[in-house]
């Protein structure tokens, strides 16, 4: 039976919030539906994480777990595959927290509220079911489904030069799932041996290890571009400042900070498991471009004055670090990217969620014509720094895990190529911390520049609920990263074995 | 005489008898305004649609008339899919056929458009030229009059006398093509046609080339498309959508049968290339067209070619499963469109508007209407989970199964294509949920119910048809397990 698979409810509780939001009639029933739904996801993912935990420690050691399959299209074999490994596990849980921290900073969206939480719940199925997903077909279905919102609400909700961000997210997005498209078409008739029966399960198709060498040259690019195109690699990032920066706050949390997740999980999951001989011939030229993308990156956050344009041009740098550490194919590197991504969401969308607030207030993101919010704002203020200080890494906070262990891992190769490019990488911390503190210092310190900003007010319970459960969830993995690292590491092993073999 | 096969002809029988039937109540009720007859063809219609799902015959492939006339599972699948579409053109029609003007014409209007759909039944199931000429000429001459039907605007006329030409210089190319094809091998049976021709030479050729020519004015594939936009645009609402289907639903179906029936055997050697050709050109210049139109019917008009161009990527795998997704494909099309049309057609009979313009902001003043738009243009351009997504996809996958390196490239080509073709559906989204404009075109009105019930089946549709997997499993069954009368030559 369908429904006693705990995963389904991950896409359930999604689609029935769909249909409750369309019976709402006025902004109360909405709050209480996205809360009561998005609270009852992060209670699902919490317990799923429990629960994975111990099935593992119980010694239930298959590559995923909660696995379950049921036929879809049979003429090309194509199922409703579900199953999880630990990086999904915590994947989940990053976009449960972020779902839950989106809804009360979009406490008071206007216009259209009922219609904006539509969106967002729409966006947030695609990004569930992507993570549940071990079959290519419903993977690139929730995909393209976590896509589409994204052109009304920022289209809608948006600012600045909205129609035309929305505009170029959509279409170079699309364009990248198009490739995608290609690869899995690929992947898919090469699936299986000679005779053998075409499959799109991840599981099986790795177990055939059919794909021969020279289709992999071919597939292993595509579908990296087609997945790296939303983890913002450098020839393709462009859509991410113009996108974040004109999408309304809790967009901008859900795409920076688990959207663009899927990019990078994509890429391993499906670039690297299934074609390791491409993987680890090929990785050289993604890894010159993830490089520029971190360096450059940061270096253009450097020169921005929107504070939404600086978080973007971060995200790309912090995003191509994560694709970067991927590249790496160790298993060390590539834990920390996958740390790397659940650090970045939490601390990007607690960016957002700030940034979200303060234009709210001040109705400017220019850097030039505000100082000294410290004193009129201090808690929103005080949150801000520790989210900069996490970005630039400071210890006890998540950033700091995530790169250790990327840099670590990185520096285990010993050849120059790979050295000097985890050395180029590392440089961007301090480009970081010039950005960060450049902010940090207009920004927040300073005398006041605007007289008018001394009437506002700080946060209120909803904004202060969103950027504390997310500041908690950065300091206890800054604090406590072993059960997740462990959880993480030992999900890479199937994919490292690969990659050796 | 065995008068049993004529049972195997239920379909077109009933459909024949339908036609007799509006007709005789169309002559003999009242002369100023038959009353019910609306009602009466589309519930009759009903039931003729409904019968195709339940009559336990043609469980498997029979044939009449010595071979001439072919049905089986799969045939009986793609007429229950038009009827599908034929019977919500019917509903959604009922407000313009109820229109002061078409007072006295409307048992017209039923009768030429029953007829025409009788024409395709014939073009889907001939399996003898001769025949299928017959299917081909009923279908398309009473069309024209249906274009002319607006007999007050002169787009209109201009209309049906450019389709006029161009169905009648295209059945001669045609034609043309088929005399060479009878001089080749002395016979009009398909089958009889690809076992005798062994090695035709530049006869061949130019035989297969103006048998694609004559097919492709019917499909608007380019380079036979120029006729598409100026008749869509000014032929009436019902009838543009009618074309833009059914009739060419129709044609894609016949043209996959002749191709890959008649001329399979000679694929690699001669029309291969032609074929990807069509398609790339189909799809990129439908595309480009698309992008730069105001006016909403010519609009989908150049938006229809191109899609065409993606219902032709089903008969480059030529197997069942091919043939599978192409009905599949014309299914969901059907959906898709005819929503579009209904909305269109709605707004039209209210405010006589069709520019995109005055569609601008339409979700603040009628939020339904704009909503099944945003829907059908989804579902078009591919996005999931609509049903869209998935016959693209079918369509795709059918295509590279075959595994060179070149139909990867068409498939690409036709994937960036979707990227171009999705811009130009945002803009119509994008009119009508996020450009501002202080007066609104449009005022709020309500629909009829006929037009609402138009849009609600296209709706379910768009929606269901994806999801429930029965859908695409059954009809590409039809066709695997009844593979004898597809002849899966393609050696490759």
């Amino acid at each position: 039976m369908i429904f006693s698979n705990i995963l389904i409810y991950f896409v359930v509780i999604p689609l029935v919030m769909l249909g409750l939001l369309f019976l709402c009639r006025n902004m109360n029933q909405i709050r209480t539906v996205a809360v009561v739904g998005s609270t009852a996801l992060v209670a699902l993912s919490v317990y799923l994480v429990i629960d994975f935990l111990h099935l593992r420690e119980a010694g239930a050691d298959a590559v995923m777990l909660y696995t379950d399959s049921w036929m879809w299209f049979e003429p090309l074999n194509i199922h409703l595959a579900i199953g999880v490994d630990g990086i999904s596990v915590a994947m989940l849980l990053l976009s449960a927290i972020i779902v839950f921290a989106g809804t009360f900073a979009s406490w008071k969206i206007d216009p259209l509220p009922k219609d904006f939480f539509l969106w967002l719940i729409l966006l947030s199925t695609g990004v569930f079911g992507f993570f549940i997903s071990i079959d290519l077909f419903t993977m690139f279905m929730f995909y393209e489904v976590a896509l589409i919102p994204m052109y009304l609400l920022i289209g809608l909700w948006g600012t600045g030069r909205k129609e035309y961000s929305a505009m170029k997210l959509t279409l170079m997005l699309m364009g990248g799932s198009a490739f995608l498209l290609l690869g899995i078409l690929g992947i898919y008739y090469h699936s299986a041996p000679e005779g053998g029966k075409l499959t799109m399960n991840l599981l099986e198709i790795s177990a055939n290890n059919a794909i021969d060498h020279n289709w992999q040259y071919f597939l292993f690019p595509i579908t990296f571009v087609g997945f790296g195109v939303l983890g913002a690699m450098f020839p393709f990032h462009t859509w991410s400042p113009d996108g974040h920066a004109s999408a309304p706050t809790a967009v901008s949390m859900l795409h920076a900070g688990v959207l663009m997740k899927l990019g990078g999980y994509g890429c391993f999951r499906v670039a690297i498991y299934l074609m390791p001989h491409a993987a680890n011939e090929l990785a050289w030229i993604f890894l010159i471009l993830t490089g520029i993308s971190v360096v450059y990156g940061a270096f253009s956050a450097c020169v921005q004055n929107d504070l939404k344009y600086i978080n973007a041009y971060s995200s790309v740098s912090h995003c191509g670090l994560v694709l970067f550490a991927i590249l790496m194919l160790n298993t060390t590197a590539m834990t920390g990217a996958v740390m790397q991504m659940l650090s970045h969401g939490l601390m990007t969308a607690l960016f957002f969620a700030l940034i979200g607030m303060i234009y709210g207030r001040t109705h400017t993101r220019d850097i030039r014509l505000m100082g000294g919010l410290m004193k009129i704002m201090p808690f929103l203020a005080v949150c801000y720094v520790i989210a900069g200080m996490a970005s630039l890494g400071l210890p006890g906070l998540s950033g700091f895990v995530a790169e250790m262990t990327i840099f670590v891992g990185s520096f285990q190769h010993e050849d120059m190529f790979h050295r000097v490019f985890t050395i180029a990488a590392c440089c961007s911390i301090v480009i970081t911390a010039v950005y960060i503190l450049r902010v940090v210092g207009k920004l927040l310190l300073g005398p006041v520049y605007d007289e008018h900003h001394l009437t506002l007010t700080d946060a209120k319970w909803w904004e202060r609920l969103s950027t504390v459960t997310l500041i908690l969830c950065v300091a206890g993995i800054g604090c406590f990263p072993n059960w997740i690292n462990d959880m993480i590491h030992n999900s890479f092993l199937p994919i490292i074995e690969v990659l050796t073999k | 005489m065995d008068y049993s096969q004529f049972l195997v002809m239920y379909q077109e029988i009933g459909l024949l008898v339908l036609i007799l039937l509006v007709f005789l109540f169309d002559t003999f009720s009242s002369k100023e305004a038959p009353r019910g007859l609306s009602m009466f063809t589309v519930v009759l219609f009903g039931l003729l649609t409904l019968a195709g799902f339940v009559t336990p015959c043609c469980k498997e492939v029979a044939s009449a008339f010595g071979g001439m006339y072919v049905t089986s599972p799969t045939m009986v699948a793609i007429k229950n899919v038009l009827n599908i579409g034929v019977f919500i053109v019917l509903i959604q029609a009922k407000g313009w056929a109820h229109s002061e003007f078409m007072r006295v014409r409307r048992g017209e209007f039923y009768e030429l458009l029953l007829i025409t759909l009788f024409g395709m039944y014939l073009m889907i199931s001939a399996r003898h030229f001769l025949l299928f000429i017959i299917g081909l000429e009923t279908a398309s001459l009473p069309l024209a009059a249906l274009v002319a039907f607006d007999k007050n605007r002169y787009e209109s006329h201009e209309a049906a006398v450019k389709y006029m030409l161009t169905a009648v210089f295209s059945s001669a190319i045609f034609m043309m093509g088929l005399s060479f094809v009878y001089a080749l091998a002395g016979t009009l049976y398909f089958s009889d046609i690809a076992a005798s021709v062994i090695d035709g030479g530049a006869m061949l050729i130019v035989a297969v080339a103006f048998v694609i020519a004559g097919m492709g004015f019917k499909l608007s594939l380019v380079p036979f498309h120029l006729w598409t936009a100026d008749v869509y645009q000014g032929a009436p609402t019902s009838i543009t959508s009618y074309l833009s289907v059914i009739s060419k639903g129709a044609a894609a179906f016949a043209f996959f049968v002749i191709m890959v029936q008649v001329f399979g055997p000679f694929y690699n050697q001669i029309w291969e290339w032609m074929l990807y050709a069509l398609i790339i050109l189909t799809i990129t210049v439908g595309n480009l067209f698309a992008l730069r139109q105001k006016n909403l019917k010519r609009f989908l008009a150049f938006s229809s070619i191109s899609q065409a161009g993606y219902i032709m990527l089903g008969v480059i795998a030529g197997s069942a499963q091919g043939l599978g997704s192409l009905i599949y494909y014309i299914l969901v099309y059907i959906f898709s469109n005819l929503a579009a049309f209904g909305v269109i057609q709605s707004i039209e009979s209210k405010t006589g508007r069709v520019d995109m313009d005055s569609y601008n902001n339409l979700y603040s003043t009628n939020p339904k209407l704009a909503f099944t738009m945003m829907l059908a243009m989804f579902s078009l351009a591919g996005i999931p989970p609509f049903a869209g997504f998935f016959s693209k996809f079918f369509i795709f996958s059918t295509a590279v199964a075959s595994g060179s390196v070149a139909l990867y490239i068409l498939v690409l080509i036709a994937l960036i294509n979707t990227i171009i073709s999705l811009y130009y559906y945002l803009l119509v989204v994008k009119a009508m949920f996020i450009n501002n404009q202080e007066d609104c075109v449009i005022a709020p009105f309500k629909s009829s119910v006929s037009d609402r019930l138009g849009m609600w089946i296209c709706v379910a549709g768009i929606i269901l048809a994806g999801i429930v997997s029965c859908i695409y499993n059954g009809i590409v069954n039809t066709s695997v397990h009844n593979p004898e009368y597809i002849f899966t030559i393609f050696a490759n």
